[in-house]
């Protein structure tokens, strides 16, 4: 028989947390700190929201683009929250989740052998989705010694005649780590001189413990023209299940993701996107309250770090700290493997995001209190041992 | 400081004093120091436990009763909530606006021991006028928190 297969999918790897996932599958008692979404349940008025509209009978595809009153709430949303002035009609399209916003945005503007430069760690859909739309993966290696922040000098080296789009994943998953204006400003210039676009992943925003809170790249003078611009409902508003995400871009390509969108998707889930209505109109506060809860949860854990005397620099976003391991002279893998098995704890290695990972652990706090102090015991414990 | 302590010991009266400081980034002596200051000042008037007792298999009925009363010369309602108040069976009285003027939660072991307070005690006071007491059936939500069932982590397992 023939081989079945697409050549270039078989060589792409399988996510490395879904392979460390599968041992703690079958470790029932163990605890994870591993999961990468909200812990809270989605806002009950959001919920009863989709209730009214099946009840309602509103169960047809919506438009291509989206639900054209949820695409105006967003838009004024996003002039509210990131002083960013999105046309609702013609430059936003509502996806399957960020994810999908990020996949479609590379297939409608890469060609074969297009470079795209990938700061890691970072989500472990960016490298794949790349080789998928024809395009090359450049890792853009952070450092820990820069609060894993992405550096001018960093992004420049890394630029040849054929990079195209330089991916910005903050505030990031696994780090936790977050670009300010000030971290922001040398980039956008090194973006502009070499003529590069931008697809920034911004599903993180919301949930920023800066004082002075989340900016997006795309509202620096001259970016929106060169940035496509991701967010979605997952993360800030608690609605992973719900796979609803927008993409803001200029109308060029808008135009061509759509359809592609039309072709493999036809819209985002109706429901979803009538709950979500509710969601970005009138869950400001709920939101804010979700980002307190984090960020005491966020400083009890860079504490209790602390007080092991573990390496840690302090994350301002997303609910992940990425403390360092490196001093107990293993790779990533084998601290989370023998953590696993000698304590019960579930963290992933950083290596799972990327080379640069090494030396790290994501730890995710999206778990209560109760869980991640019962975790934190063991992992202190298990720190002890090592050390003797 | 302390609306965020407050709002942290409303829901958990037990939480470790040392894990509350670490969260909001001070010193457990500082939230020790606030906290007995919250009780002298009765801000904290106790630390009580929410318990589901029809889970317990002890008997206990509840009702709440709607009171209506003439407000003592000079002295207004308040007065009148003292008599109500001091008994042991009341567990909550509130002055409310609308068409009666105090609900009166109680809470006894039998029926009869809630009729009998209602008429043998309240219904008697000289400045109640009338009373209408409500049994409460089922108990759903009670100090925030949903009695009747335990919340579990259902997330699964994902790459992300």
């Amino acid at each position: 028989m023939r081989n079945p297969l697409n050549k270039t999918i078989t060589e792409i790897k399988p996510s490395g947390i879904r392979k460390f996932f599968d041992i703690v599958a079958e470790m029932p008692e163990a605890i994870s700190l591993g999961v990468g979404e909200p812990d809270f349940d989605t806002p009950w008025k959001v919920r009863d929201e989709a209730i009214y509209s099946l009840e309602r009978g509103r169960t047809f595809y919506t438009s291509n683009s989206g639900l054209k009153e949820l695409r105006i709430e967003i838009s004024e949303f996003l002039k509210r929250h990131y002083d960013l002035d999105y046309d609702p009609l013609t430059e936003m399209l509502m996806t399957v989740g960020g994810s999908e916003g990020i996949d479609v945005a590379l297939r409608a503007m890469l060609d074969p052998g297009d470079e795209v430069l990938i700061p890691q760690p970072s989500y472990v859909s960016y490298e794949p989705c790349t080789i998928l739309a024809g395009g090359v993966p450049v890792a853009i290696n952070l450092k820990e010694e820069n609060e894993f922040r992405l550096k001018p000098e960093e992004l420049e080296a890394a630029i040849t005649d054929k990079t195209k789009i330089l991916i910005m994943p903050f505030p990031n998953n696994p780090t936790g780590a977050v670009m300010e204006k000030a971290d922001l400003e040398p980039i956008v210039e090194l973006v502009k001189k070499y003529d590069l676009f931008v697809l920034t992943d911004e599903i993180y925003g919301e949930l920023t413990y800066t004082g002075s809170g989340h900016v997006s790249i795309a509202s620096f003078p001259g970016m929106k023209e060169r940035t496509i611009y991701i967010n979605g409902f997952s993360k800030s508003h608690a609605m992973t299940g719900w796979r609803l995400g927008y993409v803001c871009a200029p109308q060029v390509i808008i135009q061509q993701m759509t359809k592609i969108h039309q072709f493999a998707i036809m819209c985002a889930p109706t429901t979803s996107q009538y709950a979500a209505v509710t969601a970005i109109r009138d869950c400001d506060e709920d939101v804010a309250n979700m980002r307190e809860e984090y960020n005491d949860r966020r400083r009890y854990l860079l504490n209790r770090f602390k007080k092991m005397n573990v390496k840690c620099f302090e994350p301002y976003g997303a609910f992940y700290i990425f403390p360092s391991i490196a001093e107990f002279g293993m790779s990533s893998e084998e601290f989370c493997t023998r953590l696993l098995k000698e304590k019960e704890v579930a963290v992933v290695p950083g290596t799972a995001f990327g080379d640069s990972g090494e030396g790290n652990v994501r730890i995710s706090y999206a778990y209560s209190l109760e869980n991640l102090k019962k975790a934190m015991d063991r992992i202190e414990e298990f720190i002890n041992e090592l050390r003797g | 400081m302390r609306e965020k302590i407050l709002s942290y010991i409303e829901h958990n009266s037990r939480i470790d004093l040392e894990d509350l400081a670490m969260m909001l980034g001070t010193e457990q002596a500082m939230i020790v120091n606030e906290l007995e200051a919250m009780e002298n000042e009765h801000i904290i008037c106790g630390y009580p436990t929410l318990i589901n007792w029809d889970k317990a298999s002890v008997e206990k009925v509840s009702a709440l009763i709607e009171v209506r009363v003439t407000p003592q010369r000079g002295m207004g309602f308040d007065k009148v909530a003292e008599r109500i108040y001091n008994y042991p069976e009341v567990n909550a009285v509130y002055l409310i606006s609308g068409s009666y003027d105090f609900m009166v939660s109680i809470e006894g072991h039998t029926l009869r021991e809630v009729a009998d307070f209602v008429s043998a005690k309240l219904s008697p006071l000289d400045s109640v006028l009338s009373t209408q007491t409500n049994f409460v059936l089922k108990k759903y939500k009670d100090h925030g928190i949903i009695m009747a069932e335990k919340h579990v982590d259902e997330r699964e397992k994902v790459s992300l």
